[in-house]
């Protein structure tokens, strides 16, 4: 039920927050991050585009993009080899300053290029920061008859000032418009979070680019929404499906955790609106004759024969014989030796656990072992 | 205008497989599911790929729905080429009029045109319901060494089961002297695992003779190979070692797929260097619930597991509910397997529903004293098992209960 929205440019930055989990993004961007088993975080803006019918979409990369580019390809897999629109990879070249990219603003800036070239009327953004299913048609149809400039995507949610960083809280007035915006208030409770999805149409997004760059202003957050002078037109758009997001390193780990919950993941991977990823051709997990698993999200490729409990398991990954593995993400070809014990442990792609070792990190702040590391 | 190809092959994909009773109801024998993410035809395909053949003809002619929307563009075995790539070709009508594939080698002879198209010095013919994984360019390199006019691959198979295929009588060279269907009493122990190499021109002239010569049966085995033996062609047998099982029957089907949960692994579907592609719908991954129990199994993509699990295989999508309990059986996608429901030695179809407390299937222990009434147990495609209902040994149910 695909239907093709070719007035709408989708924009994906694909580095900003890298800094939240500077442990994941180290050799990466946030969107190449390993996420669910078998998915890269930039999955799920992507194949939330493609299900919303919006078949071309620029990814905005800073730096260490090895993995994205490797990752999405021509992008054929989330149907975006196309020869109108499909999906152009947007590195940077700086030509505004001697440094990169250092904000949303001057991101647009210099792919701007791209985005007059489209044949949109209507431009929507988004980071990689937000794990969720979410179908853009409504939410455009109701920027377009709200008439307003600037259309915020949020989620009603929890927000604890101890844990969450760069969050964004708007206030809602009753005519649906925005009329409070705050940076990481001193508060707790619940309250209205943005997802910093946005939807603007290309002219007036063209209009704020062009007078952002003309000032040296470079942040869509504090230059556009903070700025309460220029009374911009925000319109607020709920967002009430399933949603996470990863702001650190335990809210990663709860994350891929919250997907043993079937309520969640039934939410975030739907029949109608699969999320797509690369393929791996690999053949099925493999469970040996003293394998005993509760309560798991594996991924194909695995070869397990020891104990797994609560874990998310990604594409590849060995357990051998006699091992435990609890609470825990074990990512992709990661192998894991015999009569290891292993709690409360993130492990990056490819790390090696000879036999009986023991690994236990603590619920709240998993222990987290680096890319290729040998133990 | 085509690029020359030194090696085309030619995958027969049109037989019904009458065999597979009510799994080949509705799908060609090639698209019968295999192995948790496969269908039988992803081996052959995945074998041309990694053996560095980019130019492939698929024959369909019985039910081809199924099988020609999964091979697609070909794509998932990178078999979507600018040149060559994968076609699919079903029988078609001429000025002359129109007839079905009557034969292997009628099917070839009516595809001349295909496979000329790319001026290729050698054909690969293939079936598509073997499961092996087999390098074809060292088939080629034995057959350009011998300068072969057809290197046939065989395997060194028990006496026992000699007599029940085609088998090669050689000479010190691996030259074969003489080629017997199915013989009573077997001179050797090769049998042919139904893989051809022929040097084209040769193979078109004999398609030719024997399309004139109309014989009725129009076959590799009964008229092509004889054909060339009798007049003293270069025939080689090109002696295959590693795992390789006709599927043909229901038995041979189960016991395929359990080979894959044998700890000394004959089949190795793990190896990077040489993977098995396969289409697939983007399923996240694999639930196991804390109520399951899963041990020796192979499950895929898709699957959400609250039950028991022993000695079996389960393809994508499947649901097993927590207090069902499957062993030793086969369960294809989509099938949802519900509470206090029992599979035991079966195999289940595609997209069935297996209603609580139905019974699949039993345990031959339980017929140690009339083993003969034993058998496999098979539900398929699209089948209800009703409530508490049961589907005994050697039963087929192709109709819902």
């Amino acid at each position: 039920m695909i239907r093709t929205n070719q007035n709408v440019l989708g924009l994906i930055f694909a580095s900003i927050h890298d800094s939240a989990v500077m442990d994941l993004t180290k050799l990466r961007t946030m969107g190449s991050v390993l996420f669910g088993g078998r998915y890269r975080l930039i999955d799920f803006p992507l194949s939330n585009f493609v299900n919303s019918g919006i078949s071309q979409v620029g990814v905005i990369t800073k730096r260490n993009y090895g993995s994205l580019l490797d990752h999405v390809g021509s992008g054929r897999e989330w149907d975006l080899a196309r020869k109108n629109g499909g999906l152009h990879l947007l590195p940077p070249f700086s030509h505004t300053s001697s440094t990169i990219y250092s904000g949303r603003l001057d991101a647009l800036g210099n792919v701007w290029s791209f985005v007059e070239h489209s044949n949109a009327d209507y431009v929507v953004l988004t980071d990689c920061d937000i794990v969720t299913t979410i179908d853009y048609r409504p939410a455009v149809a109701q920027h377009i008859r709200s008439g307003a400039d600037i259309t915020a995507i949020y989620a009603k949610g929890f927000y604890d000032q101890a844990t969450e960083t760069s969050a964004t809280i708007f206030g809602v007035g009753e005519d649906g418009f925005v009329n409070d915006v705050m940076v990481d208030p001193p508060m707790t409770g619940e309250c209205n979070l943005s997802l910093d999805m946005y939807i603007m149409s290309k002219e007036f997004l063209r209009r704020i680019v062009k007078e952002s760059m003309s000032r040296n202003r470079f942040s869509f957050r504090r230059d556009i929404l903070l700025d309460r002078s220029a009374n911009y037109r925000v319109f607020a758009y709920e967002h009430k499906g399933y949603y996470s997001r990863i702001d650190s390193l335990p809210s990663y780990f709860a994350a891929n955790l919250a997907l043993l919950d079937s309520k969640n993941r039934d939410a975030l991977f739907t029949k109608t609106a699969p999320i797509y990823t690369k393929t791996k051709d690999n053949a099925p997990v493999r469970f040996g004759l003293e394998s005993h698993i509760k309560n798991s999200l594996i991924a194909d490729g695995c070869i397990i024969e020891g104990k797994v409990e609560n874990c998310v398991l990604f594409r590849g990954v060995r357990i051998g014989k006699g091992t435990v593995v609890r609470d825990s993400i074990i990512t992709q070809d990661t192998v894991i030796g015999e009569r290891c014990s292993i709690r409360n442990v993130i492990t990056d792609k490819n790390v090696r656990i000879a036999d009986e070792r023991q690994l236990t990190g603590s619920k709240g702040y998993p222990l987290f072992i680096g890319k290729g590391a040998q133990i | 205008m085509y690029i020359k190809k030194e090696c085309v092959a030619m995958l027969l994909a049109g037989g019904q497989g009458s065999r597979l009773y009510a799994l080949t109801k509705d799908m060609a024998k090639p698209a019968v599911p295999f192995g948790g993410k496969y269908r039988l035809i992803d081996f052959p395909l995945s074998n041309c790929t990694n053996s560095g053949i980019d130019t492939v003809g698929v024959l369909t002619q019985y039910q081809p729905l199924v099988l020609n929307d999964y091979i697609g563009n070909g794509q998932p075995w990178d078999l979507d080429k600018l040149h060559g790539g994968v076609h699919v070709l079903p029988p078609y009508q001429t000025a002359a009029g129109a007839s079905w594939y009557e034969g292997t080698a009628n099917a070839i002879y009516q595809n001349i045109s295909f496979v000329e198209r790319y001026h290729p010095e050698y054909v690969v013919v293939l079936g598509g319901d073997h499961i092996y994984k087999m390098d074809y360019s060292k088939m080629l390199d034995f057959h350009k060494a011998n300068q072969a006019d057809l290197t046939i691959a065989v395997l060194d198979v028990p006496l026992s089961e000699a007599s029940r295929m085609g088998i090669m009588t050689c000479d010190e060279a691996l030259r074969v002297v003489d080629f017997t269907e199915k013989p009573k009493e077997p001179k050797s122990t090769l049998a042919s695992m139904g893989i051809y190499i022929f040097t084209w021109d040769k193979l078109k002239k004999y398609l030719i003779e024997n399309e004139n010569a109309n014989t009725g049966s129009k076959d590799f085995g009964k008229d092509i190979i004889p054909a060339m033996l009798a007049n003293g062609e270069r025939l080689f047998a090109y002696t295959f070692e590693g795992y390789w099982k006709d599927v043909g029957t229901l038995d041979s089907l189960w016991d395929a797929n359990m080979d894959l949960l044998s700890p000394s692994e004959p089949l190795d579907l793990y190896d990077k260097e040489w993977k098995i592609y396969s289409r697939h719908d983007n399923m996240p991954p694999q639930y196991i619930g804390a109520s399951a129990e899963v041990e020796n199994a192979m499950i895929t993509e898709g699957s959400v597991i609250n039950g028991k699990v022993d000695f079996s295989v389960i393809f994508s999508g499947v649901v097993i509910e927590e207090g069902a309990k499957v062993q030793y059986s086969i369960v294809m996608p989509g099938t949802v397997i519900k509470a206090g429901a029992v599979v035991e030695y079966a195999i289940v179809g595609e997209d069935c529903v297996v209603e609580q407390n139905a019974h699949i299937g039993r345990s031959p222990e339980e017929y140690h004293e009339n083993r003969d009434e034993w058998g496999i147990a098979v539900v398929g495609h699209n089948v209800t098992v009703g409530e508490g209902k049961e589907v005994a040994p050697k039963q087929i149910l192709s109709e819902d209960i």
